[in-house]
């Protein structure tokens, strides 16, 4: 027997997905729709009496007159005309009985597709405890298609809907003439149907609201919220994280035993262990960031966050959507990129994906200390601040002020500058479902871990290749690498980056630098032969000492503004790529933060030797 | 007046809502929201900085829009004639 295709449609905010993770458990598949970075959500059940059903969750709309790639997805699926896509056997529509008057005129629309609809009254019993009451019989004639009543957040809360699933299809409902208005039909359903006995004020939103979007209160809550967030991030995955990489070092370390010493295991423990260590390491920040974020989202406050900071963005042309994306991007361009799903608009989501990397990552900070260590004078200025430390900051400062100069940039470029649109849904307050936390968490980490991941071990892999062949004959002076491609090409690049004043030492510690920007640090310690570069705390304690008598004041200020900038990180321009679905996203990100790296590198360059 | 001139905790009903240009995809999605006329409606916050965006309830929805967006919608208070 064929699969039933059913798809599931309904506004954002009508519990869409939670009754589908209760219908399909965890036979799920996430990809994107053909050609489009809509994400796609499919999967398998069977109902009581055996028929198998192919579930498509499409994208949450308001309308099929569609406004944004998620809507024109749903309204090409609903309506058959999607390219690769069966047209669906069902529709099941699905409205929050909590908010009719807006969710029935979507599905008023349903009716003109020419396709059988059945309605899934969901959240039904917040409905009952809010004091309403729907005469469902009375709805079901009304807008005339089987209406069941369903709750996604219950385990049998979708018994009804098997039910008639496994009865046999609706009838196709009767159209609608063109041009009725639809609001007046929902008004007039609405007053025939539902009673609600308790007033509206007396809802949570109107309580939580008067707090939570306060222009003094809102803030506060919003900044406490934000910093137990960071506090997460950083004070509970660093442990992990370190674990981790003790893990991989170790693991690395036994391999390295087992096998005699030559090319295959430098291959094993320098490439695919270095290289998946690097991203499993990143797995503890990712899932714990994206914890907070589900549950804010899943709760209803996220949207009111952006609420908050849409003035703060818009400086930057964005909306307040943006922020949590990008403060996430100060720990890590790799989650602050994935968590870009939250942003609607399409052309604010690329603008964000792009500026991301401007926001000072960990990952630059053992750089960072190296030189400011290295070069800037331990002295204080003005009697309390630390020269040192204001160099940092002054970095830090730097790409922001850069992030929203580009974002200004990019949107003056858009070739139909629309007008900058809020307009977004204040969901009602929920609390976050485990279940739908945990699917969507094992979501992100698969994303992760099969697309982001295969990427970076492979182009790891690559920089070790580049970085050991050939071996230098022996008996050879010098360090290894610097008879190795990489060394030749960073000799290569000299005449390209000897402007910017970095010697043949910096463009050949730049190549291994491009794994991860740490790396770096160590890549510097092996050209200047401090050894192998195992401990890399050692090794840039040795550096700090030695780097003033090898290069210029210049020379250390101008590889500071090109860390500002400077593309070096595979992980952040791979996860561009899987985010985007696009290499002229990935070509664009990269050859615009490298044309800002390479100016303001010059610039520092021949600025500071004036001095 | 405009609904970005109501002031905050005042009951209002929408009149109308303008389409500024030909094609005004805005004030369409305003209106397929729930902004059309004889609906009752409320500022119930304003954003931090300004005020801007605001946050209206409407029916059981709440939604936030800038002033921009705001702008848009002709409202008269609740008891005074339109």
């Amino acid at each position: 027997m064929t699969p039933l295709n059913i798809a599931l449609v309904g506004n954002p905010n009508c519990g869409k997905t939670a009754l589908f993770n209760l219908l399909t458990g965890s036979r799920q598949k996430v990809a994107n729709y053909a050609g489009a970075t809509v994400e796609r959500k499919e999967g398998w059940f069977t109902t009581p009496a055996g028929h198998t059903v192919r579930l498509l969750d499409l994208p949450g709309a308001y309308s099929l007159n569609a406004t944004s790639p998620d809507e024109a997805v749903t309204r090409d699926v609903c309506a058959g005309t999607y390219r690769g896509e069966a047209a669906p056997d069902l529709l099941v529509c699905v409205a929050d009985a909590t908010n009719l008057r807006l969710h029935l005129r979507f599905v008023l629309e349903m009716r003109n597709l020419g396709r059988p609809v059945v309605l899934a009254l969901n959240m039904i019993d917040a409905a009952q405890r809010g004091g309403m009451e729907i005469d469902l019989p009375r709805l079901q004639a009304e807008i005339g298609m089987p209406v069941v009543p369903t709750v996604g957040i219950k385990r049998d809360g979708a018994r009804s809907l098997l039910a008639q699933l496994d009865d046999t299809l609706p009838p196709v409902p009767v159209p609608l003439p063109a041009g009725t208005d639809l609001h007046a039909i929902v008004r007039q359903i609405l007053s025939d149907c539902v009673t609600q006995s308790t007033p509206l004020s007396d809802r949570v939103e109107e309580r939580l609201d008067r707090w939570v979007l306060h222009p003094v209160w809102g803030p506060v809550i919003l900044i406490v919220l934000l910093f137990f967030m960071f506090q997460a991030v950083f004070a509970w995955a660093q442990p992990l994280m370190d674990g981790i990489d003790a893990g991989m070092g170790w693991l690395g370390q036994q391999v390295g035993r087992l096998l005699p010493d030559g090319v295959l295991r430098s291959l094993i423990v320098d490439g695919v262990i270095a290289g998946a260590g690097s991203v499993v390491t990143f797995l503890p920040q990712i899932l714990i960031l994206f914890a907070w974020i589900l549950a804010l989202e899943e709760s209803g406050y996220l949207p009111r966050a952006a609420f908050l900071l849409d003035r703060l963005m818009s400086f930057a042309g964005l909306s307040g959507r943006s922020f949590i994306p990008l403060l996430s991007s100060f720990a890590c361009a790799v989650p602050g990129v994935m968590a870009t799903r939250t942003i609607q608009n399409p052309r604010d989501r690329l603008v964000t994906i792009l500026i991301a990397p401007l926001m000072t990552c960990s990952a630059r900070l053992p750089v960072y200390t190296l030189l400011i260590g290295a070069f800037i004078p331990h002295r204080n200025i003005a009697g309390f601040l630390n020269l040192q430390g204001l160099v940092l900051f002054g970095l830090y400062a730097l790409g922001i002020i850069s992030a929203v100069v580009v974002a200004r940039v990019l949107r003056w470029r858009d070739p139909d500058r629309q007008e900058a649109t809020l307009l977004m849904e204040l969901p009602a307050y929920r609390l976050p479902n485990p279940r739908d936390l945990a699917l969507g968490l094992w979501e992100r980490a698969r994303i992760f871990l099969m697309r982001v991941g295969t990427t970076i071990v492979s182009l790891t892999v690559l920089l070790w290749g580049l970085s050991s062949f050939p071996a230098p004959p022996p008996g050879a002076p010098g360090p290894a690498i610097d008879w190795s491609l990489a060394g030749r090409i960073g000799h290569l690049m000299m005449p390209v980056f000897a402007p910017l004043g970095f010697n043949w030492q910096i463009c050949v510690a730049l190549i291994p630098g491009l794994a991860a920007r740490e790396v770096a640090v160590g890549a510097l310690a092996t050209v200047y032969s401090l050894g192998s570069g195992t401990d890399t705390d050692q090794a840039a304690a040795q550096l700090g000492q030695m780097l003033p008598t090898h290069w210029s004041m210049a020379t250390a200020l101008s590889l500071l503004a090109w860390y500002v900038y400077a593309p070096q990180c595979v992980a952040t321009l791979a996860v561009i790529r899987r985010e985007t679905a696009s290499w002229r996203v990935v070509a664009l990100a990269a050859g615009y933060l490298f044309a800002l790296a390479y100016a303001a590198a010059f610039l520092t360059y021949h600025i500071a030797r004036m001095f | 007046m405009r609904l970005s001139d109501l002031p905050r905790g005042t009951d209002a009903v929408i009149d109308s809502v303008d389409d500024h240009g030909s094609i005004d995809p805005v004030a369409q999605r305003l209106r397929e929201l729930g902004f059309v006329p004889g609906e009752a409606v409320r500022v119930v916050a304003t954003a931090p900085m300004g005020g801007d965006p605001l946050a209206v309830r409407i029916g059981f929805t709440r939604f936030a829009l800038r002033r921009t967006e705001a702008d848009r919608v002709n409202v008269h208070p609740a008891g005074a004639q339109a």
